[in-house]
């Protein structure tokens, strides 16, 4: 079916919990008053995302009575939203909810998590074990975590699963400055995205924060990219936004038929060479 | 690859970057040093544009052996600009201490005046409300290039990571005076001095290995094959290398379970 959703640019406060946690539900509230179907927050958005030792801090059960609010509200609205959870044996995950009829639909704990250049989060977080597609009322989605987009594997294994919109939680700090019109992490990530949206006949909706924190700027330019990898909606550079796509049932089924990509994949011929590349690499 | 940048692109980023880490400290304004140079004039132009010409409180601090032709261009840029603009002279305060060393040599009084002038602006700072903008370019900074407390103080350096080459081209982007970008780059420390007579070498040629050497990551062979003089990367590499204690804290002995930057780490946006 079609279904309206809000990519909420944000700039989240580092470390504030309660501020941040105001600050989204604003933007819920926003959406179920505009009719919204689904409203998506970056990566990290209840906490901010350079957090360094305030990991532990800041960290939340995913049943803690601080979610009950968003919860509450995913009666109106379904809800994607980023924070750090803290389990019960005490592993910090970098991890994303999809909140739906008051209810937690599905949990995503971030699985590559980048530790080179700028980024030092497996220092601070666990990571993630699985990747699994997930059944919504807007058809089957995956959820990922901004580095997880980067491991081909990742999107492979959700489209593999059944996901027909892919929904990515992104905090993308914005370098590489050139001659060039836009940042070249904006023109990586674009590429990215339509191209993986091309791959796997599925659309995407990529949300990805603002701000600055400790003069990293955060770039923004949330996307919804339509299953043909063609731009349907794009949010402001830098700026914050609150960008409103239409997810059209019709151009899944029209690029499926075009490019059936998807139903061709052949999952044995995968498996057998993964597990064959496996066992070599065993004997090693 | 190259140096060149999207001039409009870099001005928005160091805009927001000024606008947003100013006000998330609680204040609104920024106090700075005009030394009548390039670099100093650009972040002049890009604190204006971030927070209003009326939250800009720039002071010329020159000493007697000063160019009078600084202090002028320093007050061009603040008069094109309406910022706020005092000349606050460091000579008795630096003579007075001079006067009981006063074999110091040239390095020492240079220093000496750039931790006058930082003292000034942090008074100012307190004062006002205000953030201290630093000014050192990214050229200068690997190269150890500046006073550690003195001119490298700062709260935050808006053009710190871009290098004298981009220092030029965003100035003439955001119109800063033309007499000021056209001249010759000078530390002004005692008359005729200009930075690439010091040095040894241009602005351009060293902006050009830096690029390759540190944004790019060129190991020494590709350096060499890509023509710079093996002797020019060696002596920039060692450059880079003495004067890297400038570019970090204080070290701390440590003892304990959680040492300050070491095992306690926290953004300085902690709260923000």
């Amino acid at each position: 079916m079609d279904f309206t959703v809000a990519l909420a640019q944000i700039k989240p406060k580092l470390g504030c919990l309660a501020d941040n946690g105001e600050m989204i539900c604003a933007a819920v509230e926003r959406g179920i008053s505009e009719g919204i179907d689904l409203i998506v927050f970056p990566e990290l958005a209840l906490t901010g995302y350079f957090l360094r030792d305030l990991v532990p801090e800041v960290a939340l059960r995913a049943d803690s009575p601080q979610l009950a609010r968003l919860l509450d509200l995913s009666r109106h609205i379904d809800i994607a939203v980023g924070f750090v959870e803290a389990s019960p044996d005490y592993r910090f995950f970098n991890s994303a909810l999809y909140l739906s009829m008051g209810e937690i639909r599905h949990l995503h704990r971030k699985v590559y998590l980048p530790t080179y250049g700028l980024f030092d989060e497996q220092r601070y977080f666990a990571r993630g074990e699985s990747i699994r597609a997930f059944d919504t009322r807007f058809g089957r989605m995956g959820l990922l975590i901004c580095e997880d987009m980067w491991h081909l594997s990742v999107p492979y294994i959700l489209a593999m699963d059944g996901t027909t919109t892919l929904i990515c939680l992104s905090s993308s700090p914005g370098r590489g400055i050139s001659e060039d019109e836009s940042l070249g992490s904006t023109v990586a990530w674009q590429k990215l995205t339509s191209t993986t949206a091309m791959f796997l006949n599925c659309r995407i909706l990529y949300c990805n924060r603002v701000g600055y924190e400790d003069g990293v700027n955060f770039w923004g330019g949330s996307e919804v990219v339509a299953p043909s990898g063609s731009v349907v909606a794009r949010g402001n550079i830098l700026l914050e936004d609150y960008v409103v796509g239409l997810v059209e049932e019709g151009a899944l089924r029209r690029e499926r038929i075009f490019s059936p990509m998807m139903r061709d994949e052949s999952l044995s011929i995968t498996m057998k060479e993964l597990r064959r590349i496996e066992t070599e690499r065993n004997r090693l | 690859m190259s140096l060149k940048v999207n001039a409009k692109l870099l001005r928005q980023i160091l805009v927001g970057f000024v606008r947003e880490e100013v006000c998330k400290v609680g204040v609104r304004k920024a106090v700075l040093g005009l030394s009548g140079g390039i670099d100093s004039a650009l972040v002049a132009f890009l604190a204006a544009e971030a927070l209003g010409p009326e939250n800009v409180h720039a002071f010329v601090m020159p000493y007697r052996t000063s160019n009078p032709e600084s202090e002028a261009h320093a007050l061009l840029a603040a008069e094109q600009l309406g910022i706020h603009c005092q000349v606050v002279e460091i000579t008795p305060m630096v003579d007075a201490y001079f006067s009981r060393y006063p074999d110091a040599d040239n390095m020492r009084r240079g220093n000496k005046m750039a931790r006058e002038r930082m003292t000034i602006l942090y008074d100012h700072s307190a004062a006002l409300s205000a953030l201290v903008l630093g000014t050192s370019n990214k050229t200068e900074l690997l190269l150890g290039y500046g006073t550690l407390f003195g001119d490298m103080a700062s709260a935050l350096n808006p053009i710190g990571d871009i290098y004298k080459t981009q220092v030029w081209q965003l100035s003439e982007e955001m119109g800063v005076p033309r007499v000021i970008i056209d001249k010759k780059p000078s530390a002004d420390l005692w008359a005729g001095q200009t930075d690439e007579q010091e040095l040894g070498f241009t602005y351009r040629q060293v902006d050009e290995l830096l690029y390759c050497m540190v944004d790019l990551r060129m190991c020494r062979e590709e350096l060499v094959s890509k023509g710079f003089d093996p002797a020019f990367i060696d002596m920039i590499y060692n450059k880079i290398q003495n004067s890297h204690f400038k570019r970090r804290l204080p070290v701390i002995a440590k003892v304990s379970t959680r040492t300050i930057d070491r095992d306690f780490r926290y953004s300085r946006d902690w709260g923000k």
